[in-house]
């Protein structure tokens, strides 16, 4: 089971929270002038990477807050969380 | 190769079977092949034996960095069922279940396939609805599919606990009887050994680490830590890695990778006689020929590579088993282990052409892709002889999540399978 930092509770074990999946995809801002495939790339299509992934978390048995981590997906361990709407000091491997 | 026959295992028996030799060779890589298959899972030899037997094509390599069958071939709970909804699916599974029932005869091994019954347990309303339409749904399609009453389902299994007082009570369950399970080490043993002996090459430790292509953008061959091996066409049969390999050709794919676990009781005597699955409190349970209980149990709800998940995902499956099999709840567990699974949106696989020209792709098989060894390979076999998708696989696309044609097996289930 996970330890994870959340950034309003701090530290919680991961049955409190719920995992949202990859984090910054942002909804397309105009979504009349999207393409099938791009509409697909931006519902689907994930950057699963073997390394440091950026995904969304939310504290659902807490303080029911979302926020952002990242963490290394081999090793599982966390190497930030930061509060929704602000950017991580580190970099993920997801390819945009 | 030699046969193994009556006589031959007589021989071999007052020979003290030191006589055997190797099952399949140990090549270095040639410098070029018709069609390199990366990943040496049971599907990857599954194809490159149907590339060779059905298609003549035996200028074959399957690439594998680990060892055969040491991915989730060797790690899965060895359930074989064609009970699915819909009828892309349906035609799919049964394929397999099909090549399934005469493999051991096709590939002069065992594969201890054992068609004891897989009985999915209903606990609530919505359970018993969804399972007689699966039930219906099923036999339209040939597939045999029956509705047993709680009794019934305790007469088919006598450990199962069906009083009222159960949580989740068993309201009933659905019974495919030609389901059930095989020996999955020797899947991936017996595809090896009958296609190294039509001239495939099995190269082990032997990792892929860039694909190649030409000024067109075709693949035209794989970088590897054993030198640059040139592919007429490319399979990638790599599971849970799928994204990382897709990825060394610019290729971005509607996939995520999850630790799957599966765990193992001490051994006992015969005690269990077919397989339970229960998806509303998520228990999946049989027994080995050696007299393992073998437990299925879920994935972790994040996305990893470290094939390894976390402790209370088990002990939540074993919660339900106990519930469920109240004669379990003394039994210590052996060992357990994770597998890493790649989950498409819909649940369904992806098998067919790629973006990129000569590089194919059989992934997606999430949590379920042990059932579907010998239909998944022959028909990417298939694809990969002719260029073209077989019938079978036609509508497991990676284009299908741009036109929206999914095949939406995860809603069917309602639950994770």
């Amino acid at each position: 089971m996970l330890l994870i930092a959340c950034p309003h509770c701090g530290n919680r074990p991961e049955t409190e929270f719920r995992c949202g999946g990859q984090a910054h995809i942002a909804r397309p801002a105009d979504p009349a002038a999207l393409s099938d495939a791009q509409w697909a790339e931006h519902l689907f299509v994930r950057a699963n990477p073997r390394g440091v992934h950026a995904e969304r978390w939310c504290h659902a048995h807490g303080c029911g807050r979302w926020f952002n981590a990242l963490r290394d997906t081999v090793s599982d361990r966390f190497l930030e969380t930061y509060p929704t709407g602000a950017q991580p000091t580190q970099t993920s491997d997801a390819r945009a | 190769m030699r046969r193994f026959s009556l006589s031959s295992l007589l021989s071999e028996s007052l020979k003290g079977h030191r006589g055997w030799g190797r099952q399949w060779r140990d090549p270095q890589p040639k410098p070029a092949y018709d069609v390199v298959i990366v990943g040496g899972g049971g599907h990857g030899l599954a194809t490159a034996y149907y590339l060779a037997t059905v298609h003549g094509i035996t200028n074959v390599a399957v690439v594998e960095k680990g060892w055969i069958g040491g991915g989730n071939t060797g790690r899965n709970t060895t359930i074989i069922r064609s009970n699915y909804l819909y009828d892309e699916s349906a035609a799919l599974y049964e394929h397999a279940l099909k090549l399934w029932e005469g493999l051991s005869q096709e590939l002069n091994y065992n594969v201890m396939f054992s068609q004891r019954g897989v009985l999915m347990l209903a606990h609530t309303l919505h359970d018993v609805q969804s399972f007689k339409r699966h039930i219906y749904a099923n036999r339209l399609n040939g597939i045999d599919n029956e509705w047993l009453t709680k009794e019934q389902c305790k007469d088919f299994c006598p450990p199962l606990e069906i009083a009222g007082s159960l949580r989740y009570p068993v309201l009933g369950g659905a019974l495919q009887r030609r389901a059930g399970t095989a020996r999955h080490d020797a899947v991936a043993w017996g595809y090896a050994r009958g296609a190294n002996a039509r001239g495939v090459d099995i190269i082990q430790n032997c990792a892929v680490t860039g694909i190649r292509r030409d000024a067109a953008g075709a693949a035209i061959g794989v970088e590897t830590t054993r030198g640059f091996i040139k592919a007429g066409r490319i399979g990638v049969v790599a599971a849970g890695h799928t994204s990382t390999v897709m990825a060394m050709a610019d290729l971005r794919m509607p996939l995520e990778s999850y630790p799957l676990q599966a765990l193992v009781s001490e051994p006992v005597k015969p005690v269990f006689p077919c397989v339970v699955m229960s998806n509303a409190v998520h228990a999946y349970i049989s027994q080995s020929d050696k007299g393992e209980l073998v437990i299925g149990a879920g994935t972790d709800q994040y996305t990893s590579y470290s094939q390894q998940g976390g402790l209370h995902i088990t002990t939540h499956t074993l919660d339900a088993i106990c519930e469920l099999f109240p004669q379990f709840t003394r039994m210590r567990m052996l060992r357990s282990w994770g597998g890493i699974v790649d989950v498409t949106p819909d649940r369904s696989p992806i098998i067919g052409k790629t973006p990129v020209n000569n590089l194919f792709v059989n992934c997606g098989w999430g949590t379920g892709g042990f059932k579907a060894t010998p239909g998944s390979g022959h028909v990417f076999a298939h694809t990969l002889a002719t260029g073209e998708p077989h019938p079978i696989n036609a509508p497991f696309t990676l284009d299908r999540f741009r036109t929206g044609r999914l095949i939406d097996e995860a809603a069917a289930a309602a639950v994770a399978h």
